[in-house]
């Protein structure tokens, strides 16, 4: 059978606690928290204790959505890139880059969101680029 | 934080203000815990007696959005004894004296009946505070998320450099930042005014740095922040916008105000693992994958950069979130946007930003390292401020007090304070769907004072209907002293008794940060 520990971090607060994912046949079955590290020594809060729980979700998104008449359908990625390109070149052409915003996430890991000011910045030539950390 | 969480209980004064630490930062409350059977004083400032309120040594039940009242007054009582450091403000501060005439403005009985805190109490926390050897203050978005938010903090930054409480082991001002990545998405530039590592965008040798690693013309102006860009989508400047992984929907303050605006975009992208209010709103949907589908880093708030690991395969048809975010990049036509890891992604940060230079995933699977670290012989850094600020010397300022923009009237009697609780994060897009934090707490429950739910003739777990000058929601409530007489707390996790219902749209005017904590509320028992 399958089974391993993965190391990671908490996803939930700042805290940033150090656990290991237990994955038995590519499925996620428990948190453990890791005793090693400095600042959790072996500890979690009940967050972290079911943290993998909502991965496995079946409400998880499984294809991207488009609009069509009124109402989101699922559709290929190769059809939501195109639409997204075209709407976003066609906006910045039609009224200048400063009529697009971009959200990150402060959920979301450091190389995402280099990325995605990245894509506002160079992609777009806008600063317009804000998360939540305001909020 | 300047300092590291580990830090925190060898301190001899802990000064938690504005935080909610056991349920938003349980880890951290450990700490604050363990400091205080070391023998630490403990005190807390909140007008809700908070798990960590319960344990202090000293509890300053303080009246709502007063803080900046209260800090100066400790500040005039620590300068009248003579408890401040001299030598700390001559060798490493300016501005002393503008910033004394303002605090002289405040003598503490004056303050203490604004604050509704007796004298004698506030004197012996300005007591303990200065004259503990190693004090130490953690705050939270009780002290930020007001109109004067940045008033507060500045103050805060006062009390320290006043006294030399900064920029030592276990000693300085820590905000205790929420999300997971909340520190490293300000890190890495998802900011309107900088570039990763704070490096500023209206800077010419910065942008021209910038230019030629992506090899595009960059724009120099500061961008617009998440108030602005709502305004926006409804005056119509801003006709197009990506959201990623955010629920704003449910997350902002005014959710009519934020629904119209997302309504009124003409193109509206959602990339997220859930179909969230937010996303339903999209036009078009991207499924991202999860923490545990995916490479990368998180930067807690001790500035500590963390690996997250792939430990599944993403369901089928949805896509690891850089993945999809460079394929974006190369349709736009950007060169150098082919990664072949999220490692890649992260080096070619690296290269360009000098306070993360030292990092590499490689160094931290071996050690823990906190930025700054500036090459990679540098072991990172534990505290910051240690022998100067980042601006050289430390700027005091001269601060007034603004009270809150909506304060209780004849019509809107009651405060409207709102918060998190300990099972739940935020919008519960995730906790809600983690079964056992569903049981654990599955519905929404506010906290009112014995006595106004005796007036009201409302029972322990019976509901109240709370309406502002936005709107009405109807939510369950536990009666206690948790909060005081006269207000009421309410947490954002459900939807179906959302306080961002009510919220109004009142920022700071410097940090446009909205207020989340003091509203004006009409309370009536529902039947
Ligand atoms: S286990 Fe709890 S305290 Fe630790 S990071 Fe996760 S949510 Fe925060």
């Amino acid at each position: 059978m399958d089974y391993e520990f993965v190391k990671t971090t908490c996803p939930f607060c700042g805290c940033g606690c150090q656990m290991f994912l237990e994955v038995m046949e590519g499925k996620l079955v428990r948190t453990i928290p890791d005793r090693g590290a400095q600042m959790n020594e072996g500890k979690l809060c009940i967050k972290g204790w079911n943290a993998h729980q909502f991965v496995q979700s079946p409400d998880r998104l499984t294809a991207p959505l488009i609009r069509k008449n009124g109402k989101l359908r699922e559709c290929s990625w190769e059809e939501a890139f195109g639409e997204i390109v075209s709407n976003l070149s066609t906006i910045r052409e039609k009224h200048g880059s400063e009529s697009l915003a971009f959200l990150s996430s402060a959920r979301c890991s450091n190389e995402e969101n280099y990325l995605l000011q990245k894509l506002c910045r160079a992609g777009f030539e806008t600063n317009n680029v804000d998360h939540c950390a305001r909020l | 934080m300047t300092n590291s969480i580990p830090e925190i209980e060898d301190a001899d004064c802990v000064f938690v203000i504005g935080s909610n630490t056991s349920e938003a930062h349980p880890l951290i409350a450990h700490r604050v815990f363990r400091a205080k059977t070391k023998g630490a004083k403990l005190i807390a400032i909140d007008p809700r007696k908070t798990q960590v309120a319960q344990q202090a040594d000293i509890h300053v039940r303080i009246h709502y959005g007063t803080d900046v009242v209260f800090l100066n007054a400790m500040m005039n009582e620590i300068l009248r004894n003579g408890w401040h450091n001299q030598q700390f403000i001559e060798e490493r501060t300016e501005g002393f004296e503008d910033f004394e005439k303002a605090v002289q403005e405040f003598p503490i009985e004056k303050a203490s009946e604004i604050c509704c805190v007796p004298v004698d109490v506030m004197r012996e926390v300005a007591r303990i505070y200065a004259t503990s050897s190693i004090s130490t203050i953690l705050y939270t978005l009780g002290i930020t998320e007001h109109s004067h938010g940045v008033d507060n903090v500045k103050s805060l930054a006062n009390l320290a450099m006043l006294t030399g409480h900064i920029g030592k082991p276990s000693s300085g001002v820590n905000p205790l930042r929420g999300q997971n990545n909340v520190q490293g998405a300000c890190d890495m530039g998802a900011l309107p005014n900088v570039y990763p590592g704070y490096q500023v965008v209206t800077d010419i040798v910065t942008r021209e740095k910038f230019q030629k690693a992506w090899g595009v013309p960059l724009s120099g102006e500061v961008g617009i922040t998440i108030p602005d860009m709502m305004d926006g989508l409804i005056d119509g400047s801003v006709k197009g916008m990506y959201i990623f992984g955010e629920n704003s929907v449910e997350s902002d303050p005014n959710i009519h105000h934020v629904r119209k605006a997302l309504t009124s975009a003409e193109f509206l992208v959602v990339q997220d693992i859930f179909l969230t209010k937010t996303a339903e709103l999209a036009h078009v949907v991207l499924p991202g994958a999860a923490w545990s589908e995916v490479e990368g880093t998180y930067t807690n708030t001790e500035r500590k950069v963390q690996r997250i690991r792939k430990a599944v395969e993403p369901p089928e048809g949805a896509r690891p979130n850089w993945v999809i975010l460079s394929e974006l990049g190369r349709r736009l036509g950007l060169k150098n946007m082919d990664y072949g890891s999220a490692r890649e992604v992260f080096d070619e940060m690296t290269s360009l930003t000098p306070s993360f230079s030292g990092i590499t995933y490689d160094r931290i699977d071996e050690m823990d390292i906190q930025w700054p670290c500036p090459s990679q012989d540098h072991p990172g850094t534990q505290y910051l401020h240690k022998d100067q600020f980042a601006r050289g010397k430390g700027l005091f300022h001269a601060i007034r007090y603004r009270p809150s923009e909506e304060m209780p009237d004849e019509e809107y009697p009651f405060i409207l304070t709102t918060g998190r609780r300990y099972a739940h994060y935020h919008t519960r897009t995730m906790t809600g769907r983690c079964q056992s934090l569903h049981r654990e707490f599955p519905g929404p429950m506010a906290q009112m004072h014995f006595s106004d739910a005796e007036r009201l003739g409302v029972a322990d777990g019976g509901s109240v209907e709370v309406t502002s000058r936005r709107g009405k929601v109807v939510t369950p409530v536990s009666v206690g002293d948790i909060v005081p007489e006269g207000s009421i707390f309410m947490d954002f996790h459900f939807e179906e008794a959302n306080p961002n219902w009510l919220l109004g749209t009142y920022l700071d005017p410097v940090s446009k940060t909205p207020d989340y904590k003091v509203c004006a509320v009409k309370l009536e028992k529902h039947l």
